[in-house]
């Protein structure tokens, strides 16, 4: 694979195995800095596992992802570096319940950027206005709505000045009315030029914010290419049928 | 035409009823037994006479009881996270550790631990000591090690030593379980923002398992209160040691295993209901 040295990702004939089920077989893709780039597929395609593995939260069995120039499948690589400089965002939020919201997003900041505990508060503060809900510091994640506990997840992994921003499924646990306000700040994001790898199927982000599209089935990439192009003019079989269920 | 209508309130019992058979009845039993005993203190020359010769135990028992609960606390925490640790070594250790000490009746554990474990860990002190005698810059603290001595160690000290072994498999069990209680995406979040295991296990996870374990810890506790008494085959004089003392010199067995049965009911129940209030404490904050 060519270094390029826009490539901030570069995912490179991954394979991964969950016992008998094989998740990916074989994927290769690049992400360029401040690309956005939203993953789509159906259930058990592989698109969570792919993105999982961009930070290592799974070992890819066979294959290799470089993220900003470092291997992450060498030994000599400090994944805790990396991770550090890409942020995520899970669909159950996973916010930390016994901290508070500002607690929640200083502990990183804290003990592995090692910043002082005002300027850890003081990010806090900062990223907490950015996702709209700068009044909520001092409450604890279950007194918050859905929608307010995911745009908290977003600050807690902005507050590390991550490069890479991942979104698993970031809308998919919340009640309708509260996705906008968590694809709004998803949005804004993208257009402050934040190179982002989304999986999610909310169109109203993917014709926002995406500027390439990954259709993946059965752990393969399907198809890609430009939103118009994807959604005019799709080439395989697979992703017709499965645009016609989606749109 | 007859139409049959039931009145309000029919089949149902009373509401005096209902209370009276929620009411502790239990309790009531108890805080009577413990009148009698406490009036039989401090009216009868016999009771009181028992009493006063046991009651010097009752600092032995909870000395010995709060000391190895500590101890076990740090080496359960220790083995618990041997138990969900993906080190091989580490693991295995720890679940040998459990599994032999689980195995084994706590009586057992407590002769082992006195005449065999603290023996031989004192004979491989003085073996050090023997060795650092001969290495100039720790010859100082190799004739120390060299002096400890077997008579050092008292029967107190051994019997603390066998319930904290005994126990610390225990309350690694308790650990594990409330590791593994916490969700998996809470270790996936603290490792995505870049913390170490170490620190995500310290900052996230353990904090939020030890909520959840107080209370299988406190009830482990009044486990350890009860079990020290196992501790007089040791002779060490805690209540039951002098218990079993003050009816083989008095002939008084009703008096001396009523008056022991009475101190160690009263530091369960008051032990149980600590639990209960801190439960409830807790179970209000979330």
């Amino acid at each position: 694979m060519s270094a390029d040295q826009d490539d901030i990702i570069q995912i490179d004939n991954v394979f991964k195995s969950f016992g008998k089920i094989k998740a990916l077989q074989g994927v290769s893709t690049t992400v360029k800095r401040g690309e956005v780039l939203v993953i789509i597929g159906p259930s058990g395609s592989g698109k969570s596992t792919l993105l999982r593995c961009i930070n290592m939260l799974e070992h890819p069995d066979r294959g290799n992802i470089i993220v900003d120039g470092f291997s992450m499948m060498h030994k000599a690589t400090d994944i805790n570096i990396i991770r550090a400089e890409v942020g995520i965002v899970f669909q159950q939020f996973n916010l930390f319940p016994h901290l508070t919201v500002i607690e929640n997003i200083m502990l990183a900041q804290r003990i592995v950027r090692k910043r002082k505990r005002e300027e850890a508060k003081q990010i806090a503060e900062q990223q907490l206005k950015y996702v709209g809900i700068p009044e909520k510091a001092d409450a604890f994640p279950h007194e918050l709505s859905g929608g307010q506990q995911q745009r908290v997840a977003i600050a807690r992994a902005l507050a590390m000045n991550p490069k890479i921003m991942l979104f698993d499924e970031p809308t998919s646990a919340l009640d309708p009315e509260m996705i906008k306000e968590v694809l709004d700040v998803m949005v804004a994001l993208a257009k402050a030029g934040m190179t982002m790898v989304v999986v999610s199927h909310e169109m109203g982000f993917v014709r926002a914010a995406a500027h390439r599209i990954v259709f993946m089935d059965q752990g393969r990439i399907i198809e890609e290419g430009t939103p118009e192009a994807f959604f005019n003019n799709p080439r395989e079989e697979r992703t017709r049928a499965f645009l016609s269920k989606i749109l | 035409m007859t139409t049959v209508t039931k009145k309000i309130g029919e089949g149902r019992l009373l509401p005096v009823t209902s209370q009276l058979e929620k009411w502790p009845w239990w309790a009531l039993g108890i805080a009577l037994a413990a009148v009698l005993i406490v009036f039989s203190i401090l009216t009868s020359p016999i009771y009181q006479d028992a009493f006063n010769f046991i009651r010097e135990g009752i600092i032995t028992t909870i000395r010995v009881t709060v000391i190895a609960y500590g101890l076990s606390l740090i080496g359960g925490l220790i083995l618990g996270l041997g138990r969900v640790s993906k080190n091989v070594f580490f693991y295995n250790l720890a679940t040998l550790y459990v599994e032999v000490m689980r195995g084994i009746p706590m009586l057992v554990i407590i002769l082992y631990g006195a005449f065999v474990i603290v023996p031989l860990s004192l004979g491989l002190i003085n073996g050090l000591g023997n060795w650092m005698v001969g290495l100039t810059p720790l010859a100082g603290l190799g004739r120390t090690l060299q002096q400890v001595d077997i008579q050092q160690v008292d029967m107190s000290g051994r019997a603390i030593a066998g319930l904290a072994m005994g126990y610390a498999a225990f309350e690694a069990e308790v650990f594990r379980a409330g590791i593994q209680s916490i969700e998996r995406g809470q270790m996936e979040a603290a490792r995505s923002l870049g913390m170490t295991y170490i620190q995500a296990m310290r900052y996230v996870i353990l904090p939020q398992a030890l909520r959840r374990v107080l209370p299988p810890l406190g009830n482990d506790l009044i486990a350890m209160l009860k079990d020290s008494s196992l501790i007089s085959v040791l002779a060490v004089r805690d209540i039951t040691q002098l218990g079993k003392l003050y009816r083989a010199r008095s002939f008084r067995s009703f008096e001396a295993y009523n008056t022991m049965a009475f101190l160690y009911l009263s530091m369960t129940l008051s032990l149980s209901m600590l639990v209960k209030f801190i439960e409830r404490k807790m179970g209000h904050e979330r």
